[in-house]
């Protein structure tokens, strides 16, 4: 056997090699999350909220951190929707100049790279600002920011593609230009829009560093905006290496309904996917 | 002036504000991170607070040269670790795999990319450190509590993989088949096909795609806060704590309300973790922008 022959196997062998670190690093991540969350999970759990402080407290569940969550993460997804639907469907050539459009795509894809404590630190500094501290408006402000560059150019990426054809036939109709955006382009759009939307949120309710200081940590559920909460990524942070194994076993819930939940949300996003492409004109 | 005429300009006045607002947001959070840390600026000189080991926030003394070299080595440890397993990966996704292979692979890797990273920090906190406490480092010879530089090296790699494999299938499968076909016809192996055709007609996302997976190892926070120690020392083995700047501002944001130089001495950490990342992803966004102007076959 020659040197490029030996080489070819080599690397293929190198190859294989990877490949079974990434797949099983995905596997081992989800089999721990499982054999874990699993044997913690109980009625109980999922019912109730914590008692008695955190790190140290026993007894009670995680609802307050999954309430918290959907708190948080639903209406930050719902924002960050609104005002990102307005900036992809402006950054189109009917509204805006090419340059213009660019620049901004381009500041949309630096925030994205921001790390998440960044954000976290700048929204808490603002609430702070206006006075107001820690609390689940400050929390959903952070998501709302991490969310929205993500948002943005995958929806921007989808109604880029719509021909425009599409649109003159809208305009020839007498429709104005926003009808024709909000109407006909964003139909059209469809699929990226709730893709995006849906990785938005998956990376929304799985974030923990951006609400860290904004949204706090509490034992009760959160009664008005105001309120600190917990969310399930900073349950787990918090009592992940806590002394006491029960209340270990709720950091290990926590994780298994967020993993479980981000699944679904992924598997969601495909379902839905394909549904919806059969509304999009080919 | 009819009602929908006037519906339009109003929905086009709110579409430019939200995109005024989203191109204005980045130097918000520039400017507010450069006046809060102006205070700390003030006072202590910044190569002071660049190369200095003195921490002592009480008495007002913030050198962050431990910090930025652990952040040095655990950033450079993951990626030294991550791009050449997921180079190979994409490789083999898209050259090697059989077809069937490639379609179970490709969502396992999209997951991987959807897992929340206090998720990842929690699997290196059950899995990771105490491999690393009783398999690895005795085997170097070192003694270890498992939280080290060198954990959360391993789990920053895996969370760096799917970023750079995804990126990489994508821009292994965009290169024509003409230009492998031609390299394979006058004799080449499989292998060299690959490292002297597509690396090279890729190398542009290639070197975005790592550039990119810097900022995500450098701004990492939760998972890293929870397995590398959180000692600010320069360590003097992989085996040892240390600290980054994220993780940093992570574990003391409880304490920092109460002092205020403390405050703009973490803002001022969040300052350079924002400039950073900032460059890095600016030269891999430029990168990628020119290679799809310039490679358009």
């Amino acid at each position: 056997m020659n040197w490029r022959n030996f080489e070819e196997s080599l690397f293929k062998i190198l190859m294989l090699i990877s490949i079974i670190i990434v797949v099983s690093s995905l596997l081992i991540i989800v089999g721990l999350i499982v054999i874990n969350g699993a044997s913690s999970l109980s009625i109980d759990m999922i019912t109730q909220s914590s008692s008695g402080g955190y790190y140290l407290g026993k007894g009670g569940g995680i609802l307050n951190a999954i309430l918290g969550s959907l708190f948080l993460a639903l209406p930050a997804t719902g924002l960050a929707y609104l005002l990102g639907i307005g900036i992809a469907l402006y950054l189109q050539r009917d509204f805006t100049y090419p340059g213009i459009s660019g620049f901004i795509r381009l500041s949309l894809d630096i925030l994205w790279g921001i790390p998440s404590i960044v954000y976290g630190v700048f929204c808490i500094m603002i609430m702070i600002a206006v006075g107001f501290g820690t609390s689940l408006l400050a929390g959903i402000l952070a998501l709302t920011f991490l969310e929205l560059p993500i948002i943005t150019r995958y929806m921007d990426e989808s109604i880029k593609t719509v021909p425009y054809e599409l649109k003159e036939g809208s305009y020839s109709l007498g429709s104005t230009k926003f009808e024709t955006a909000v109407k006909v382009v964003r139909r059209q759009a469809m699929p990226g829009i709730l893709a995006g939307v849906l990785l938005g949120l998956g990376r929304g309710i799985g974030d923990a560093a951006s609400i860290l200081f904004t949204a706090g940590f509490t034992d009760s559920i959160p009664s008005s905006v105001f309120d600190s909460t917990a969310a399930l990524p900073t349950m787990i942070y918090h009592l992940y290496a806590s002394p006491i194994p029960s209340v270990r076993s709720k950091a290990y819930a926590a994780a298994f309904i967020l993993l479980v939940i981000v699944l679904l949300i992924s598997i969601i996003s495909r379902v839905l996917l394909r549904k919806s492409g059969r509304y999009v004109i080919k | 002036m009819d009602k929908r005429q006037i519906r339009d300009i109003i929905g086009t006045k709110l579409m430019l504000i939200a995109t005024i607002f989203a191109s204005i947001l980045f130097f918000l959070i520039l400017f507010t991170l450069l006046s809060k840390s102006l205070l700390i600026l003030e006072t202590n000189s910044i190569t002071d607070i660049l190369f200095s080991s003195f921490w002592n926030p009480s008495r007002g003394h913030f050198g962050l040269f431990p910090i930025i070299i652990g952040t040095v080595i655990v950033t450079g440890l993951s990626l030294i670790i991550a791009v050449p397993i997921s180079l190979l990966c994409a490789v083999y996704i898209v050259e090697f795999a059989p077809k069937k292979i490639r379609q179970i692979i490709r969502p396992f890797i999209d997951l991987l990319a959807g897992v929340p990273s206090v998720v990842y920090g929690l699997c290196a906190f059950l899995f990771l450190v105490p491999l690393v406490r009783d398999v690895i480092a005795p085997w170097f010879g070192v003694e270890s509590t498992g939280f080290c530089v060198f954990t959360a090296s391993l789990i920053l790699s895996v969370m760096v993989f799917p970023i750079i494999i995804s990126m990489c299938v994508e821009s292994f499968c965009a290169i024509p088949v003409e230009l492998k076909e031609a390299s394979l016809s006058v004799g080449a192996t499989k292998w060299e096909t690959v490292k002297k055709v597509t690396f090279r007609a890729s190398a542009p996302t290639i070197i975005s795609a790592i550039l990119l997976g810097f900022g995500r190892a450098f701004g990492e926070t939760i998972a890293v806060n929870m397995v590398i120690g959180g000692k600010a020392m320069i360590p003097s083995t992989l085996f040892d704590p240390g600290e980054t700047l994220a993780s940093r501002i992570a574990s003391a944001y409880s304490e920092m309300m109460s002092i205020p130089k403390y405050e703009s001495a973490l803002l001022f950490m969040a300052l350079i973790l924002f400039v950073v990342v900032l460059i890095f992803n600016l030269l891999g966004v430029f990168i990628l922008r020119r290679a799809k102007k310039r490679c358009s076959y």
